[in-house]
């Protein structure tokens, strides 16, 4: 009972924040949307028994992925009127078009088919950091490891971007 | 009543198609990018939501590693959009056409 009223309360929520995002003219309000949306899930992380989850929900996503998406947004200006003029013919009739046929197709394709396994543990899977730190460092150690690699290419190439000055002037076209 | 797991999937995808429509009705590359990450995060939620129904914690380190993921390609996203609005002025994917055919 309990986890059907959360489950209403925030699944309206983070669907919402979805909306806001996209629907926003000011890229501020489609983070702040985002940022609900988040906060949503991280709620049904909880009530799913992933507390580690949940808390690296919370700490990466609404924490510093959404302060760099602002600080991105603050970078390049917020007070440039965004057009939302369509260029292409047809997109948007096509696009939702395609849309609610993707959409209708899931949502039939889950009343057969979600998960079809019998369930393969004992007991229930509660994320504690205990549990999942256990599976990540004997188990999963090796994609771990990989992990540590993606991020220092990414750290690397970051900081290569940010460096690179190029020859800007010469063949930009703007 | 008792909430299922094919609820949580059932959000899980409308979450997904409004990232997708993000991402197929808008221009501003801020706004797709911030679509791709709410399409990881209903796809996080479903991992979450069929590794408590089979009891396995491999739906949480699955998550763990999608949002490790993640927060590399924003850092690098973000960076290639900075370095895009350096040169152009602009973050409308729309002004973006020399491959144009």
């Amino acid at each position: 009972m309990i986890e059907m009223s959360l489950f209403i309360v925030f699944g309206a929520a983070a669907v919402y924040g979805g909306l806001v995002m996209v629907l926003a003219r000011n890229p501020v309000f489609s983070a702040l949307g985002l940022m609900l949306s988040m906060f949503s899930l991280a709620i049904f992380y909880v009530v799913q028994g992933a507390h580690f989850i949940a808390a690296v929900q919370i700490i990466i996503y609404a924490g510093a992925v959404m302060t760099l998406f602002l600080f991105v947004i603050m970078l390049i200006g917020v007070d440039r009127a965004v057009s939302r003029e369509e260029t292409l013919p047809l997109q948007r009739p096509v696009a939702l078009g395609l849309l609610a046929l993707f959409g209708a197709g899931i949502l039939l394709a889950g009343r057969t088919a979600w998960i079809i396994a019998p369930p393969q543990g004992i007991g229930t899977a509660s994320g504690t950091a205990e549990v999942i730190g256990d599976a990540l460092f004997r188990r999963w150690l090796l994609p771990f490891e990989l992990t540590a690699l993606l991020l220092v290419v990414a750290a690397v190439g970051t900081v290569a971007l940010a460096l690179w000055r190029g020859n800007d002037k010469a063949e930009g076209p703007a | 009543m008792i909430v299922t797991p094919g609820w949580y999937m059932a959000l899980g995808a409308v979450l997904f198609v409004i990232g997708m429509a993000g991402i197929l009705l808008r221009r501003n590359a801020l706004v797709m990018f911030m679509s791709v990450e709410l399409m990881l995060n209903a796809v996080n939620l479903t991992f979450v939501a069929a590794g408590r129904e089979l009891r396995i914690i491999e739906g949480q380190i699955s998550v763990l590693f999608v949002m490790v993921v993640a927060a590399a390609e924003v850092v690098v996203g973000l960076a290639i959009i900075v370095a895009v609005f350096r040169r152009r002025g602009t973050a409308s994917v729309d002004a973006l056409a020399e491959l144009r055919g």
